[in-house]
């Protein structure tokens, strides 16, 4: 028996909030009376197994595999399955990225199993596991719960929703180190090629987010002659020269609307909102955004809010826990100027 | 050769959603719509069928509701709609869904790929695509941004699908359930006609009897919906030139501990 914690890696290293479902997990364990194993699959796991147990892993399952070196989501679920179906474990947990919820709903599906997703609250009532996740963007919160006397739970946290457990340098934890279960000719799926993301800092898991709108299209700045689109141009070099920089004093992600999206100013990678990714940073900076129903569903539950607009009726100021009127491009650059004086930078 | 998308109805992005005093979740009189996500599904799966010389067959599962969303395809383009209903099906049960859809694709046949949306906009809960693919045993490429080929007589596709650390450029055999991003193409418009041909036709309901499917048992309960606890925000208005309001709104920040 025991509660099993998938960690997320990348290129042999621990994805950022990994390490938030150990912690998340270390209550879940602690109500059902068990301990905590980490799952760690892929390059580099055995040196990982080590750190796991720092942030409160008592045990580790690794496998090195080469079919595991690249993601593909029918070598990991063939291998959590197989864990799963031999070990019982009452619950199976990871932080939600994108992996993680292909992951666990796959391996759920494989064993007719529970799966609750977006957890921002849990607890456990005798064997019952029960969690708060909000729902239509976040407009509703919803209770829901699983018994793990009916077979595992699967279970997926919101990143930045649970803290990881402080680092214990002393701990360590029993490896056990397992095969894969597919085996390369065994699997549909080829990767071909890989392109990393570009972009300093991932939007979900950034704990200080700096976004621009519609507005970045008011840059002063006039564009070289010959451009197709000035205000692409100017949108563009506002996002770089102007909000980027608060981004590297802040350490920040770099955000967008959906209107600025759309309008081909920046990559619909960066889209905060109901169809862009859902962030909850410690600090959230809109800059040239009005506030639309939309937007406010990606970030409302951002600790702190700081909203810079030009129009003082700007339905975002409602959401925001500051408020500057004015011009991005005159208020921006001299925040900036002012925290890197402020923080030494 | 046959491409299915599964998609459903949702309340407007812009609905004023809320529990009301029996638990319930209302949406005033608010449209619902087709779910955002999936005008990308539906879009792609009229290109696919249409280039696979096949036919695009668009599903969903659940209530009455869900006949918009299936309208709204039918006039997009779509060539077949059904929906899926039984007093058994319970729609907050994944496990179920998934059963009862890959039981619906079994019974078509000869469907060569299967697509989804990302995600449901309203409850968000990113897993029926993939334990569809699980109870069909057919390979699932999830987040696909762009189709690079697809050769239906070979059965082999190649795709570029992503995740929060990058873009793979990944081929697999077919048949496969596939999920796709906003990047992937631009939904057209329904047309008049299409609108017109939509509004008479009348939608196939299968019950679980006519899927032959039997349901694993429900191991979710959904307890209750609680409206979130207000924000009593009050915004702080900073006053001043720039380089003042800087100076305070550093100081706020500071004062917040979130630098
Ligand atoms: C189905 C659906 C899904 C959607 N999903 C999303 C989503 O995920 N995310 C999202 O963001 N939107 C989404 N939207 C769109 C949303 O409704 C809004 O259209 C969008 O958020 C508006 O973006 P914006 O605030 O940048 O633009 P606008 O509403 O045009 O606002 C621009 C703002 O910039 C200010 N401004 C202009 N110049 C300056 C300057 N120099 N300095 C300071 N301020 C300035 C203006 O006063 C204005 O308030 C969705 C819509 C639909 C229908
Ligand atoms: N009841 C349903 N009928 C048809 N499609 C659905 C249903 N529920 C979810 N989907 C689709 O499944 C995909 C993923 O949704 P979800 O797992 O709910 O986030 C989206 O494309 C949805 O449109």
């Amino acid at each position: 028996m025991s509660v099993f914690v998938w960690i997320e890696t990348f290129e042999g290293k621990a994805s950022p909030t990994s390490w938030e479902a150990l912690g998340a997990k270390s209550t879940l364990a602690n109500g059902l009376g068990t301990d905590v194993t980490a799952l760690i699959f892929g390059e580099n796991a055995e040196a990982l197994a080590q750190e796991a147990a720092k942030y409160g892993a008592n045990k580790v399952i690794v496998s090195t595999d080469a079919t595991l070196k690249d993601w593909r989501v029918e070598a990991y679920a063939a291998l959590l399955t197989k864990l799963v179906q031999d070990h019982k474990p009452q619950v199976v947990i990871a932080v939600g990225t994108s992996r993680a919820r292909e992951l666990l709903a796959s391996s759920a599906a494989d064993t007719d199993s529970a799966m609750l997703t977006e957890a921002v609250e849990l607890s456990v009532d005798g064997s019952r596991v029960k969690v708060v996740r909000p729902v239509y963007a976040g407009k509703i919160l919803s209770d829901a719960a699983a018994d793990t006397a009916n077979g595992t739970v699967f279970l997926t946290i919101r990143g930045r929703a649970f803290k990881p457990n402080a680092i214990n340098e002393g701990a360590s934890a029993e490896v056990t180190q397992v095969d894969a279960v597919a085996t390369e000719d065994s699997l549909n799926t080829k990767v071909e090629a890989f392109e990393a993301s570009t972009g300093t800092v991932n939007l979900t898991d950034a704990a200080i987010i700096v976004s621009g709108g519609r507005g970045m299209a008011n840059n002063p700045k006039d564009p070289p002659d010959g451009v197709a689109d000035p205000a692409v141009w100017k949108a563009q070099d506002g996002y770089a020269n102007v909000l980027q920089p608060l981004c590297d004093v802040l350490g920040a992600a770099l955000g967008a609307s959906r209107a600025a999206v759309d309008a081909g100013y920046i990559p619909y990678a960066h889209q905060v909102g109901q169809t862009g990714k859902t962030v909850s940073p410690d600090l959230y900076i809109a800059c040239g955004i009005s506030g639309a129903i939309q937007h406010l569903a990606g970030m409302r539950t951002s600790k702190v809010i700081v909203a810079i607009n030009k129009d003082a009726e700007a339905p975002i100021f409602k959401m925001a826990n500051y408020g500057i009127v004015g011009d991005l491009y005159k208020v921006v650059p001299a925040l900036t100027a002012e925290l890197k004086k402020r923080l030494g930078k | 050769m046959h491409v299915v998308v599964f998609t459903r109805s949702t309340p407007d992005t812009a609905a004023k959603v809320e529990v009301d005093g029996s638990g319930a979740v209302i949406w005033g009189n608010a449209a619902t719509v087709v779910n955002p996500w999936d005008e990308y599904a539906l879009e792609e799966a009229i290109v696919q069928a249409k280039n696979g010389g096949g036919k695009a067959t668009v599903i969903a599962l659940g209530g009455e509701m869900h006949n918009d969303a299936l309208k709204h395809s039918l006039a997009m383009g779509l060539d077949e709609a059904i929906r899926i209903d039984d007093p058994e099906l319970d729609p907050t049960d994944s496990l179920a869904y998934a059963t009862a859809a890959a039981a619906a694709v079994n019974k078509i046949g000869d469907v060569d790929l299967v697509i989804f949306g990302k995600e449901s906009v309203d409850v968000g809960t990113d897993q029926h695509t993939y334990m569809l693919a699980r109870k069909l045993g057919w390979t699932m490429l999830s987040y696909v941004s762009k189709i690079l080929e697809v050769d239906y007589a070979a059965k082999t596709i190649k795709v570029e699908k992503m995740y929060e650390q990058g873009k793979q450029v990944v081929t697999s055999k077919l048949p496969a359930v596939i999920s796709v991003m906003k990047e992937i193409n631009e939904p057209r418009y329904p047309s008049f006609i299409g609108i017109r041909k939509a509004g008479k036709a009348t939608i196939p309901v299968w019950s679980l009897a006519d899927l032959g499917a039997s349901l694993p048992d429900k191991k979710v309960d959904v307890l209750a919906f609680n409206n979130p606890p207000t924000k009593d925000v009050v915004v702080e208005m900073i006053e001043g030139e720039p380089e003042e309001q800087a100076a305070k709104l550093v100081d706020k920040l500071l004062e917040e501990k979130v630098l």
